[in-house]
């Protein structure tokens, strides 16, 4: 039987080229739309992935950590505090303009933090130390940035709201997900390169004690300060991904486009697969006249359809490996983890059963006296 | 002897109303192991509703039809499938062999519905081959054979289930002269020393002499008020 149903598949090649390339569009757009949506994912919560805060402290009413807006400094003072508080760190997020070296403009998003504190801190630097940033007007940026912003080695010199920056460092993989780029500086610099004032923060990054709760905690602040929003740090990154994924709809969009992917390939699929059937209806009629069973011919459909999905599968991830692979020194950042690339595999097999469902139909159909119909 | 084949009163009615054919009209006929029997007459004449129904593909509209003994006008539709897996062998006018499977592999396919898989299959197909004198070409395809060995494919195909009944609908009609005697010599011996009953449909008057009985069918009834002609 297995046989059958793939001697019946390999026989016709245009139909089985027409069939894979259907699966394999299909593949594709599925698992780079995917991959799209996870390194958004992944880029919109670059920043609260390294805090190493237990908790946000925030204005109230803010939608993502990238449209916060400041509060006043002594917040901080408030939530030190409150029992149960190790650390509470003021921490600077703010868009700001650079001026490279050949006059052009760029945004930038300023990132002010204490280099001593480990809250908010970048953890691996490719090259310089993070202690530099105690240094007056340095910052540190993502090595994926240096054409961007027209920096070429350690020690260049650009302008942050139009004041020096020295760059005394590189990060790797602390993409940004709006379109600027991430400038870590010591926190009493980013006064000068945001439009923060000196009296303000934009979060206060909290530790708890070792054996304190953060929820409890969050609780015991929440009665003690006033006008702020208080998140632990996982209902912080939700909250943020929901905004940039659904409120404002770059997440939907792709995962639409993931959608439309499926189904573009279920409905080639199912083309091929329904015609593939259709000419090889007479031979089910004597199959069926010979006393198989529609079970024992639908099993025949169905592996044709798990070989087409399976050898598309593998024809796809051909393509679209190297497209994610590309896509780490590009602007458009991919994440395809293993569970996607297995998923996926689950995903190509599914969707062509689904498809060769319509073929299905037809053969239950069949009338096995059409044998004797010359 | 038992018949392998009993059909009595059976009529086979197509349509409604003004629209109504009748193609069977009160057919009673025995069918036995070790003969064959030609269903014979002119087009439209109802052979082929008649074998369709001995052979469990269509139902009839009233009378009744047992295989082997058991009487299947009553079984459901599921359990028909099982009657001709196991009680009916067929051979088609057009072969009807799986061009994408060599001649082995179609033997083999029919006996894989049979629950016989893998070597083991295709050893007993070779040997089903051997029996209708293509053991040497089994592993060629249907395209490359010539229009009798297809046919003594079909054979083989049709015995691979080891049926008591081979029922033949117009086996020689594509077929020039020696490669038809062939197929009939062949549907003799099965019936005459395999024990098997055939039963053959056909206008081809070369028949007649592998022919132990003759049906004569004319619009929907056995003719000349006789139920079947006993071949001397």
């Amino acid at each position: 039987m297995a046989s059958l149903a793939l001697r019946n598949l390999f026989h016709d090649r245009t139909r089985l080229a027409v069939t894979l390339t259907g699966v394999v569009f299909s593949i594709v757009l599925i698992v780079i739309q995917l991959g799209l949506y996870l390194g958004f994912k992944k880029q919109i919560l670059t920043l609260i992935d390294i805090s190493g805060a237990d908790l946000w402290v925030t204005a109230a009413g803010i939608p993502s950590i990238d449209l916060a807006v400041p509060i006043k400094e002594r917040k901080r003072l408030q939530i030190l505090a409150v029992e149960g508080v190790a650390q509470a760190q003021n921490y600077i997020v703010a868009f700001s303009t650079l001026k490279l070296p050949d006059g052009r403009k760029e945004s930038i998003e300023v990132v002010g933090l204490d280099p001593e504190v480990p809250l908010g801190t970048p953890r691996e630097l490719v090259a310089g130390r993070l202690s530099d940033l105690k240094s007056p007007d340095t910052i540190i940026i993502d090595e994926f940035y240096k054409n961007k912003l027209g920096v070429r080695q350690l020690g260049d010199v650009v302008e942050i709201n139009d004041r020096r920056a020295r760059v005394v460092g590189f990060t790797r993989g602390l993409r940004s997900f709006t379109t600027a780029p991430h400038a870590f500086t010591w926190i009493k610099n980013a006064y000068d390169y945001s439009p923060v004032k000196e009296d303000e923060s934009v979060f206060v990054l909290v530790k708890a004690r070792e054996g304190v709760d953060p929820a409890a905690l969050k609780a015991r602040i929440q009665t003690r300060v006033s006008d702020v929003d208080i998140f632990l740090t996982e209902e912080f990154a939700r909250k943020t991904q929901d905004y940039w994924l659904f409120d404002t709809g770059a997440g939907i969009s792709v995962l639409i486009a993931a959608a439309l992917g499926f189904v573009v390939g279920l409905v080639v699929v199912a083309q091929t697969v329904y015609a593939s059937t259709m000419d090889h209806v007479r031979e089910y009629g004597t199959l069926k006249a010979m006393g198989a069973s529609n079970g024992y011919i639908i099993r025949v459909i169905v592996k044709q359809a798990v070989a087409s999905g399976a050898l598309g599968y593998f024809l796809a991830m051909a393509v679209a490996l190297p497209i994610v692979r590309a896509s780490q020194s590009s602007s458009a950042l991919i994440v395809v983890p293993p569970e996607v690339v297995g998923g996926m595999f689950v995903i190509s097999i599914l969707m062509c059963v689904a498809a060769s469902l319509v073929s299905v139909r037809k053969v239950m159909t069949i009338d096995p006296a059409m044998v004797f119909k010359g | 002897m038992e018949p392998a084949i009993f059909v009595r009163e059976l009529t086979k009615v197509y349509g409604r109303g003004a629209e109504a054919y009748r193609a069977l009209d009160g057919v009673t006929l025995e069918v036995f192991p070790r003969e064959v029997t030609l269903l014979m007459g002119p087009s439209g004449s109802g052979k082929t509703t008649l074998i369709s129904i001995m052979g469990c593909i269509l139902r009839a509209t009233s009378g009744q039809v047992f295989v082997g003994g058991r009487e299947v006008t009553s079984l459901g539709e599921s359990e028909l499938p099982r009657v001709r897996l196991e009680q009916i062998g067929f051979i088609f006018q057009g072969f009807n062999l799986f061009p994408t499977l060599n001649a082995g592999e179609n033997v083999a396919l029919a006996l894989d519905l049979k629950g016989i898989r893998g070597t083991k299959a295709l050893r007993r197909a070779g040997e089903l081959l051997d029996i209708v004198g293509l053991a040497d070409k089994a592993r060629s395809f249907p395209a490359d054979l010539s229009g009798g060995q297809k046919q003594r494919v079909a054979i083989a195909r049709a015995l691979a289930g080891d049926p008591r009944i081979i029922l033949a609908d117009e086996p020689t009609a594509a077929l020039d002269s020696h490669s038809g005697r062939t197929v009939l010599d062949l549907l003799r011996t099965l019936a005459h020393e395999r024990g098997r009953a055939v039963v053959v449909v056909t206008h081809d008057n070369r028949a007649l002499s592998y022919a132990d009985r003759i049906v004569r069918l004319e619009d929907g009834r056995i003719t000349d008020g006789l139920m079947e002609e006993k071949v001397a």
